[in-house]
């Protein structure tokens, strides 16, 4: 299907690290049922490292690939670097995304960084609210 | 096994119809326009399948006026009766919330230009009545435009009881009978329709070619000016090849409606049965009014485009009305007429049938669908939330 990259079909097909993590050191969701998209993001995080990382998505095709590729892309990395990721990078592992499914690979950064809040939050560890924009939020 | 399950969104062309064509390429291949020989054969058979569709819509070929599809017989039908009434100063339109965006589209154009339209809510099976268009018709309505049967949710209106409701009103009666052309017993005198627009594609004909059926003597305004084609209400040469292929297709398809339709329900009802044993999944629209092919479903807990990728990968090609595979961010705005929640109009699957569908077909889909809902839900946060009691079941 000429839609979706050979990359997007791969992740999508294939999904990497779905599931939940029991007792999981920050949890991040976003969307809402309403728009089609949620992604909810497990984190857990060993010595400043994501030593695991498990999704959940309700979605369509490149949310799915979207999430599947953001995990990977911070599994067994420090917590810096899974702060810094943009949906521009994951957008980019993927081959590209069309124009109008981009919003797939935003949902999967503010996820990412929704279930880093809820570490920072839990654990007391001191953030810049900066890194944070508003209107991330782990309910609708 | 490559189950093409999506009639309503185009047909595979009948051998008649295919053979019905070739000779309007390279042997008879002049301009109906002409006046030599080859010219004048081309203008026999352009008749003779003007007289072809006109018997199998029970009306006078000179009341078949070839467009380009559907679309095009949709624009034209209500831009002429929108100006026909502009001239004696109605400018109110009645149609309905799931019309095709072929009507819904020019009529927004119309509500720029200072026309008034009332879209009548659908009820919950996907129905309206003729009630409801009798309650709505104004001393200033000049045209009632419903469909015949839904592209979406296959649902059949009552046509005839509209058209009679239009007639005693003396207001203009079109439908967009897209997908029941070919399908359905229709009688245009009959059901009292002055206009009624058909697409071949969807019986088996080409694409790029149908119909516009319009009453003698209404005046029709032109969508396309040029030269005096089709009584000069349709300028352009006349795509033959297609015009001849279509009148092919209906007849074939009209001498064996009943049959088709027999073989066609019992798939669709086999289908709707075995789906509707997936939990938490809901048919939607009514299952008696409703055309022989069409089997429309949601599915509570996922989302439709994911769901339309798990099946063509595995072989079954059917569409939904999700957002995401319409490109914007509402559900189909059929699903969303007939109450059906953004939450779970997200997770529609449309499956069409035709006479060529086979009980294997349908047996392969019956294993397919339920296992892909299972797959998708297994991976939904949504699904979770709904089995541990934190989100509420809506169907």
């Amino acid at each position: 299907m000429a839609l979706y990259s050979e990359k997007v079909m791969d992740h999508f097909m294939h999904p990497r690290n779905v599931g939940v993590l029991e007792n999981p050191s920050g949890v991040g969701e976003v969307g809402n049922a309403k728009c089609g998209d949620i992604m909810k993001i497990y984190l857990k995080i060993e010595n400043d490292i994501i030593t695991d990382v498990k999704f959940e998505t309700f979605g369509c095709g490149s949310a799915i690939a979207s999430s599947s590729m953001a995990t990977e892309m911070i599994k067994g990395k420090p917590v810096k670097e899974a702060m810094a990721l943009t949906n521009k990078a994951v957008a980019e592992a993927l081959d590209g995304l069309p124009a109008y499914k981009m919003h797939c690979s935003v949902l999967a950064e503010e996820a990412i960084k929704n279930a880093l809040l809820d570490y920072y939050q839990k654990n007391g560890i001191p953030y810049d609210e900066a890194d944070f924009p508003e209107g991330h939020s782990h309910e609708e | 096994m490559q189950v093409y399950a999506d009639n309503a969104a185009t047909t595979k062309m009948s051998p008649t119809a295919i053979a019905a064509m070739l000779p309007y390429f390279d042997t008879v291949y002049g301009n109906p326009s002409s006046l030599h020989t080859p010219g004048q054969k081309a203008k026999e058979a352009l008749e003779n399948a003007r007289a072809t569709v006109a018997k199998c819509l029970g009306c006078e070929p000179r009341e078949i006026i070839f467009t380009s599809g559907g679309s095009e017989a949709d624009n034209q039908a209500i831009l002429s009766a929108a100006r026909l009434g502009a001239r004696r100063g109605k400018k109110h339109i009645i149609s309905t919330a799931f019309e095709h965006h072929a009507v819904l589209h020019t009529l927004n154009k119309l509500e720029d230009e200072g026309f008034e339209v009332t879209l009548l809510d659908v009820h919950e099976n996907g129905l309206v009545t003729a009630q409801q268009v009798k309650e709505a018709i104004r001393p200033d309505t000049c045209l009632v435009t419903v469909m015949y049967a839904n592209n979406e949710i296959g649902t059949i209106q009552p046509i005839a009881e509209i058209g009679a409701v239009c007639k005693e009103a003396g207001v203009p009666f079109h439908t967009d009978a897209v997908q029941a052309v070919g399908h359905l017993p229709i009688d245009v005198k009959k059901e009292n329709i002055d206009l009624l627009s058909l697409s071949a594609h969807k019986f088996h004909g080409p694409k790029g070619v149908g119909a516009l059926y319009v009453r003698h003597r209404f005046p029709l305004v032109n969508v396309i000016e040029g030269g005096a084609q089709e009584r000069g209400k349709r300028a352009g040469t006349e795509n033959l090849p297609g015009i001849c292929g279509m009148a092919a297709a209906l007849a074939e398809s009209c001498a064996h409606m009943e049959a088709n339709a027999k073989k066609v329900s019992a798939l669709r009802d086999r289908l709707i049965q075995g789906l509707s044993q997936i939990p938490h999944s809901a048919v939607n629209g009514d299952l008696e009014h409703r055309l022989p092919g069409n089997v429309s479903f949601c599915f509570e807990g996922i989302e439709g485009e994911s769901l339309l990728l798990l099946l063509d990968s595995k072989g079954v090609c059917a569409s939904s009305g999700s957002a995401c595979t319409s490109g914007s961010l509402d559900p189909s705005h059929v699903l969303l007429a007939i109450g059906r929640v953004h939450d779970v109009a997200h997770g529609s699957l449309r499956l069409t049938l035709c006479e060529y569908n086979t009980d294997e077909e349908i047996d392969h889909i019956l294993k397919t669908v339920p296992e892909v809902v299972t797959y998708l839900r297994n991976m939904s946060p949504v699904w979770r939330d709904l089995q541990v009691g934190k989100r509420q079941y809506i169907l």
